[in-house]
């Protein structure tokens, strides 16, 4: 029996000449992918030059141990006849039989061709209309959903809207709160120096205030949401799709939207808004530190000054922004979860397009607030 | 059997696996508390054992993928968790695995899927590849034309058959299955077998098999191994081990469908003695 050996054989040609002058070519040593894999080179090389002597006689009987990486190798070297060009043991015609058969097989499957036609704009437009019609449908999912829940408020998914709340809102509070303190630190260095060749010190408040509760804080916060909750909520539901655990929701006949989407919307809805007051407060705080570093100008006069600074409708229309985006952002993040397939690699696509898309639409409705509401707020 | 007797040191030489006094435990829980086995060579060990004997966590230490918490593992007579580098990848190369669900690369197709570990030697001509590739999924009776299909798109019982596909790419000497028809009908864990028995033939594979599945025992298995209750119970032919006296031996083999599955064997034997 040719048991695979511990102590690997080289694989090798050995030639001498068979009667009638003819050249006899005997493959010998152990022809296995293990054995052949750090002299493949050479081997291919031999078994070229050995292969071109149409009339030699090849010998496969005295093979040590042989595989099909072997049989593949000596088969291509005879340019994949149908029949082996040499004597076989028995035990190993059937390696032949099926590279022979493989053969015949169609060619490895083709690159999948619509890939390639991906930029054409009929595909963009179609791809599109495919999410705007989904999004639809799932909004639409939720209004019902919503509805529902206000006509029997018991029946509600109050734990998972708090789950969510805590997660989304609660774990989030450290790293709004540096990336707020240093935005304001940054921002408040950079527009007093400024101030300052004006003989206008006072004013960083004005400017520091409005910027940050009006444009900073929200969209600041919303970005980081969007990045840390956004992502976790496609991968959450995607992983659902891979692992069958929305097909066991939908057969158990809980309804996806409202135990799963619903819960994201409605906690990012408040969690969002209360994080951007958070962020504010810590952004300002930071501004506060640098303009009495860089100005002198005292803690107290700061915080008095406040108030008078900002119009109260900015911190609203922050806060209004907050609900939306938060609505925008879980929205999305799901929309793009339940449109993962069973895979890895549109997990890995879906997450990355639900914080793109996510974080783009954030500053795009964010645009449309500063157009739409130039007249609140700003008035002097 | 448990007792060693006088064919130990034969079986030890032989051993393509060898487990020594191996202890595992997760967090408080020990699963094993000093499991001894050996696998020779050419012959198809099946691990039976309760749910949470530990038959899968004895397959994942077998190949490395978890640190015992005492003991020693040793394949084709290297230390699994003492080797490094080049001696851990010249045992790699030499095993394949069929796991429970398959684990196909859900990303990848079905030819890419098997091609992935000839194309990682970087030694194989790509035609070479392909021809391996389709006399792989000829071997275990897949057409051609399913090479373009993505795993999501398949049936259980083709993935079974992909994964041991790929499991064979290497032409591997030692070949792991855990629950290797579980999720079949019996009709295709028939065929399933019987694939298996054939490849033994031709490839000179040493199978270690996780099943639960009495007929699959019947008809491949030349030893089992019981795991009960941390330790190991007992290892031999099956009709030695389903003539122990232990409950859950007694359970398992001797169960209406255990009854039914060694009633075969017991006629197979008869008719032809070994």
């Amino acid at each position: 029996m040719n048991a695979p050996q511990t102590s690997l054989d080289p694989p090798r040609l050995v030639y001498h000449t068979a009667e009638g002058g003819a050249r006899a070519i005997e493959v010998r040593g152990s022809w296995s992918l293990q054995a052949l894999q750090p002299r493949l080179a050479e081997l291919h090389t031999e078994l070229a030059r050995a292969s071109a002597d149409a009339t030699a006689i090849w010998d496969l009987r005295p093979v040590a141990h042989l595989d099909h990486a072997g049989a593949a190798l000596l088969w291509h070297a005879w340019g994949r006849p149908g029949t082996p060009r040499a004597a076989l043991r028995s035990e190993h015609e059937s390696f032949f039989r099926r590279l022979a058969a493989a053969a015949e097989a169609p060619p490895p499957p083709p690159i999948r061709r619509w890939q390639r036609l991906a930029w054409l704009p009929a595909v963009w437009g179609l791809r599109l209309y495919a999410h705007a019609r989904d999004l639809v449908l799932l909004v639409g999912a939720l209004v019902l959903d919503g509805i529902r829940m206000l006509a029997r408020p018991s029946r509600a998914p109050w734990r998972e809207i708090s789950a969510n709340l805590y997660r989304t809102g609660a774990q989030a509070l450290g790293i709004t709160a540096l990336v707020g303190f240093l935005i304001g630190v940054v921002l408040s260095y950079l527009s007093s120096n400024q101030l300052k060749n004006f003989g206008a010190d006072v004013y960083i408040v004005n400017i520091l205030g409005v910027s940050v509760v009006r444009e900073l804080g929200p969209v600041l916060a919303a970005i980081l949401v969007a990045g840390r909750s956004g992502s976790s909520m496609t991968a959450q539901l995607g992983v659902m799709r891979v692992t069958q655990e929305l097909d066991a929701m939908s057969v158990m006949g809980i309804p996806q939207t409202s135990r799963l989407v619903l819960p994201k919307v409605i906690a990012l809805a408040f969690g969002l808004p209360l994080l951007i007051v958070w962020t504010n407060a810590v952004a300002l705080l930071g501004g506060m530190v640098a303009a009495h570093a860089e100005l002198g100008l005292s803690y107290r006069y700061f915080i008095e000054a406040l108030p008078g600074a900002i119009p109260i409708a900015n911190l609203y229309l922050g806060i209004g922004k907050g609900v939306v985006f938060g609505v925008l952002i879980a929205l999305l993040a799901c929309h793009y979860g339940l449109r993962i397939r069973p895979n890895t690699e549109s997990l890995g696509a879906g997450t990355t397009g639900s914080v793109v898309t996510a974080i783009t639409i954030v500053i795009l409705v964010d645009a449309v607030f500063a157009v739409a509401f130039r007249d609140v707020g700003l008035a002097f | 059997m448990e007792n060693p007797g006088a064919g130990r040191a034969d079986i030890e030489r032989d051993a393509v696996i060898d487990v020594r006094g191996l202890w595992s435990r997760f967090g408080r829980t020990l699963v094993h508390r000093g499991i001894d086995l050996s696998v020779c060579r050419s012959e198809v060990l099946g691990v039976v054992g309760g749910s949470g004997s530990g038959k899968t966590t004895l397959l994942r230490q077998m190949l490395g993928l978890e640190q015992p918490y005492r003991g020693a593992v040793t394949v084709f007579g290297v230390d699994l968790n003492r080797a490094r580098g080049a001696e851990r990848e010249s045992v790699r190369a030499r095993w394949g695995v069929l796991f429970q669900n398959g684990a196909l690369f859900s990303a990848l197709s079905v030819y890419d899927n098997i091609a992935l570990a000839l194309r990682e030697l970087r030694a194989l001509d790509e035609d070479i590849i392909r021809d391996l590739v389709i006399s792989k999924l000829q071997m275990v009776g897949i057409e051609a034309h399913h090479a373009a299909k993505m795993p999501a798109q398949l049936s259980g019982g083709m993935i079974k058959r992909i994964g041991l596909a790929r499991a064979l790419a290497l032409d591997p000497e030692l070949l792991f299955l855990d629950e290797p028809t579980a999720g079949l009908d019996p009709d295709r864990s028939e065929s399933f077998v019987a694939l298996i028995q054939e490849l033994r033939r031709e490839m000179h594979l040493t199978v270690v098999m996780v099943t639960h599945d009495l007929d699959t025992l019947v008809s491949l298995a030349d030893r089992v191994a019981v795991l009960c209750e941390q330790r190991l119970l007992a290892v031999g032919p099956l009709r030695e081990v389903s003539a122990l006296g232990h409950p859950f031996v007694r359970n398992f083999f001797q169960g209406e469908r255990g009854r039914r599955a060694l009633e075969v064997l017991e006629d197979v034997q008869r008719l032809m003695p070994i």
